[in-house]
């Protein structure tokens, strides 16, 4: 399928009027700074208190109980990060990083977001102003729009649709593996006639022959994404192909998504920022502790980060992967052995090209006076002073549009620097 | 508007999309077509197969255990991993079977599509343990009864079905100085049993207020606290006592004492202090208002004008949350008919209208669900409370646009010339057909690229 695709495409760059010349994305661009980011949302409220377990603090297991991490040591404990702080148990791969200076967390992290609505709590993560709502385009996507060059510069989303902090002016693209086959090329050209006057459609339908062609390019280390589809084409509507659910191969889970980006990455002419989400961190019952229902979504995103770095190769070092949710969750465990919404989280920052090997956290206590609102973490660092850091140090977006378009009304929160090797 | 422009848009809009012959079956005005649909009581779905929510769960709940009581020894734990999905699969492709068909073949495909706005709104998704079992069963027994009844009737069904409860776990929700909690704490357990906010937070936030809709946190706290002990009945464990898989509400965990909810006090009356909740959120203002918002959003546009919210948000109040008037006053605004594809349809939309257009068979079991899932919208799998999202920009990705040129495609192949496009075309599209999918169509290359066109046409891709 991805063959038929690219033979497509290498026909239309020949005939004048073909898809690649009406092509809004244009990922060409090799005169620059090679860095590539990933941005990963984690939605449903990480709990920032398990992934990142402040077992230093005094108060930490009475809110926890039994399902505290307890302190590095023994079998299950957590993974040592500084003395106070430690990786949930199943963050291995992530501890690696750690050692090697290429992970840092910021902690009691949260966007100006106040309320306890994940679907608010979205909207402020991905629009990059203090309110829901308040912008119809994502910040990322602005970054890209006014970083240098900027006619150059594309992203993707890894999914069928593009997320909202992806959406806006710059030329965004989505790519999902596909398990149909590709129609014919008479088929798509005279499909693209018929879009001809219609705005979205022609630009939708030129941005997927685009990154399909991206990916079919990369041919040789992506097998997983992208290899053709050879199943018979007679299947049709009712289709063989049984689709793979990603909570039963919970070790995969993130395999697929991972390879595609990897794949896009690592091409010289691909985009260098690349998204996609993940979800089932909204843990109001039976979360677990050491082990249990987080633990097990913790460990397949590890696996996928690690997967990630093994797909990229040398590219690994030139990226920077920031993982970040909506808001954390009560500092103590619920009545059903879970935690409900809360406000202050912790954040990962994550590749080759990261200065890690840091925690940057400015810990308020857990004790009952320090608590938001008395339960949840409180917030001491704005999220918005991190992603101005990457955005400016890795993408180099500049200050000034950072501050005026990229995220509006945020002149409280100060970048942070030297958040990335230079 | 030209009456055959209201027919396109009664048809594709606001029904499923036309199967051959609608369009024309529609002797006048395409409002009084829908007018007519809301008269009789909403049919239920036909399949005797389907079980009830409560066999369901009482077998699910059983199985569980024994599943646990087992796991001591290794070897049976890996086989046995499996004995809950293994049961729980096959209901949940018969539960899509039957309502993929009623989709595709109704004559009353407005109720069809209202039952399916409704089940969006008091989403649940089925990528939750047990909920794959209970999604179908949720919907025909919370949803399906009420589509043309009251609002308030239709809350507090949901509310207290089991499915709803376990999705948002409010079934272990103990209150702290409940007779279990007191009880507990006599034997000096360590166990932490408490309130758990989630259905509470999600009634008000996403079931009737919406979020900036005039609630804090105290009240999310304190209607978690009124809503203790609505939970469900089983054999053994939390879940003793009861008839197995019903709702049950249980005197034991429920928080005592009277509470103040958004200004409102309860005295304590046991679960009557929860229905009496619910009953002032569903004729409250802030609840008008959203639900307004989002049916014009689904009916209407994206961004629906703010007057016909207004309007339509009267209408909810002045009836007393009356849904038949509701729709009414929706079918009776003049925004809905200015643009005739105001709404890009969502992957589930766009598979049942190209069944319904080309009279595709519905094959039972995993080949109904395989085109939702290969267009991305699996059926009752959401993924959040929060439900399908319902704009334009949610859903018109490039990788989304061309996972339907691929189906479309598919489609057409298996098809070849045993359905004629340039014939459907005027039939499915009404006053919308366009030049340019005429032209197309009528010089396709072959029949089944014909169909091809049809279905990736920019006409069927919106509604």
């Amino acid at each position: 399928m991805a063959m038929q695709r690219r033979e497509f495409l290498n026909l239309g760059a020949l005939l004048a009027g073909g898809a690649l010349l009406t092509s809004r994305v244009a990922f060409g661009r090799t005169d620059e700074r090679k860095s590539r980011f990933v941005l990963i949302i984690m939605r449903g409220a990480l709990d920032g208190l398990a992934a990142v377990a402040p077992y230093g603090d005094t108060d930490y297991a009475g809110l926890r109980g039994e399902f505290a991490v307890r302190a590095p040591g023994e079998a299950g404990a957590a993974l040592a990060l500084n003395g106070f702080f430690g990786l949930h148990p199943s963050l291995g791969f992530l501890q690696q990083c750690y050692a090697a200076r290429e992970l840092t967390v910021f902690h009691a992290l949260a966007s100006p977001y106040r309320e306890r609505s994940h679907f608010d709590g979205q909207d402020v993560l991905e629009n990059g102003s203090p309110r829901a709502h308040a912008l119809q385009s994502g910040w990322l996507n602005r970054a890209l729009a006014c970083s240098p060059r900027q006619a150059q510069e594309a992203g993707v989303a890894l999914g069928q649709n593009v997320p909202l902090v992806m959406r806006g002016p710059a030329q965004v693209t989505s790519w999902s593996a596909s398990k149909l086959g590709a129609p014919d090329e008479d088929t798509l050209a005279r499909i693209t006639d018929l879009y001809a006057g219609d705005t979205l459609l022609s630009v939708r339908l030129a941005d997927a022959l685009a990154a399909d062609a991206i990916a079919s390019g990369d041919g040789a280390g992506s097998a997983a994404a992208m290899t053709p589809d050879t199943a018979p084409r007679d299947m049709a509507a009712a289709g063989t192909p049984a689709p793979v659910r990603p909570a039963q191969v919970n070790g995969a889970r993130y395999a697929e998504v991972v390879r595609a980006a990897a794949g896009f990455l690592r091409q010289e002419a691909g985009p260098k920022v690349a998204m996609f989400d993940t979800t089932g961190w909204d843990t109001h019952a039976n979360e677990g502790g050491a082990q249990g229902q987080l633990a097990g979504r913790l460990a397949a995103l590890d696996q996928g980060l690690a997967t990630l770095k093994q797909e990229l190769g040398p590219v690994w070092s030139d990226t920077a992967v920031l993982l970040v949710t909506e808001f954390g969750r009560t500092a103590a465990i619920n009545g059903t052995r879970g935690t409900d919404h809360g406000t202050a989280t912790a954040a990962l920052l994550v590749g080759g090209a990261v200065a890690g090997g840091r925690v940057i956290a400015d810990w308020p206590g857990l004790s009952a006076r320090a608590l938001y609102e008395g339960r949840d973490l409180a917030p001491t660092l704005d999220l918005r002073s991190v992603l101005k850091g990457v955005l400016q140090e890795h993408l180099l977006v500049p200050p000034r549009e950072l501050e005026r378009t990229v995220f509006p009304d945020s002149t409280a929160a100060r970048p942070l620097r030297d958040l990335v090797r230079t | 508007m030209r009456e055959s422009f209201t027919s396109a848009i009664a048809v594709n809009r606001f029904g499923l999309g036309a199967r051959p012959g609608e369009l024309a079956g529609i002797a006048g005005d395409g409002r009084d077509w829908l007018r007519a649909q809301l008269r009789t009581p909403p049919p239920a779905l036909p399949d005797p197969q389907l079980r009830s929510s409560a066999q369901t769960l009482a077998q699910a709940l059983k199985l569980r255990q024994e599943t646990r009581a087992r796991r001591k020894s290794p070897e049976v734990a890996s086989a046995d991993e499996q004995a809950l999905p293994q049961f729980l699969r096959p209901i949940y492709l018969s539960e899509v079977t039957a309502r993929f068909r009623e989709a595709v073949t109704t004559d009353r495909p407005l109720i069809e599509r209202l039952t399916q706005f409704w089940t969006n709104h008091f989403a649940l998704s089925v990528d939750k343990q047990l909920l794959s079992g209970l999604a179908g069963s949720f919907e025909r027994e919370a949803i399906r009864p009420h589509v043309l009844g009251n609002f308030s009737d239709l809350l507090l069904a949901v509310e207290t079905h089991p499915a709803m409860l376990l999705y948002l776990d409010n079934h272990l929700s103990v209150g702290p100085h409940s007779q279990a909690a007191l009880r507990l704490q006599r034997r000096a357990q360590s166990r932490k049993i408490g309130i758990n906010e989630n259905l509470a937070r999600e009634i008000l936030e996403l079931h009737t207020l919406g979020v900036g809709g005039g609630y804090t946190q105290a009240d999310v706290t304190t209607f978690a606290a009124v809503i203790t002990g609505w939970s469900i009945g089983g054999e053994g464990g939390v879940f003793a006592g009861g008839e197995p898989g019903k709702f049950l509400f249980r005197p034991e965990l429920h928080e005592p004492g009277a509470r103040r909810v958004l200004g409102t006090t309860y005295a304590d009356g046991g679960y009557r202090q929860g229905v009496e909740v619910l009953r002032d959120l569903a004729g409250h203002r802030s609840t008008a208002r959203f639900i307004a918002t989002k049916l014009a959003r689904h009916f209407i546009a994206d961004d629906p004008p703010p007057q016909a919210v207004a309007r339509l948000a009267l209408a909810f109040t002045g009836s007393g949350g009356d849904l038949p008037t509701l729709y009414r006053a929706l079918i009776d605004s003049r925004e809905a008919w200015v643009e005739p594809l105001a709404k890009y349809k969502t992957p589930s939309d766009y598979i049942i209208s190209g069944f319904r257009g080309l009279t595709l068979p519905v094959e039972a079991g995993q080949p109904a669900l395989t085109p939702f899932g290969l267009l991305g919208q699996r059926m009752w799998e959401p993924g959040s409370p929060a439900g399908w999202p319902d704009r334009s920009v949610d859903w018109d990705g490039a990788s989304a646009l061309m996972k339907r040129i691929e189906w479309a495609d598919a489609v057409g192949q298996r098809l070849g010339n045993r359905r004629d496009a340039a014939a459907l075309a005027p039939q499915l599209l009404g006053a919308n057909l366009g030049a340019a999918t005429r032209s197309a169509v009528a010089h396709a290359a072959s029949a089944s690229q014909a169909l091809t066109l049809l279905l990736a046409a920019p006409e069927f891709l919106r509604r």
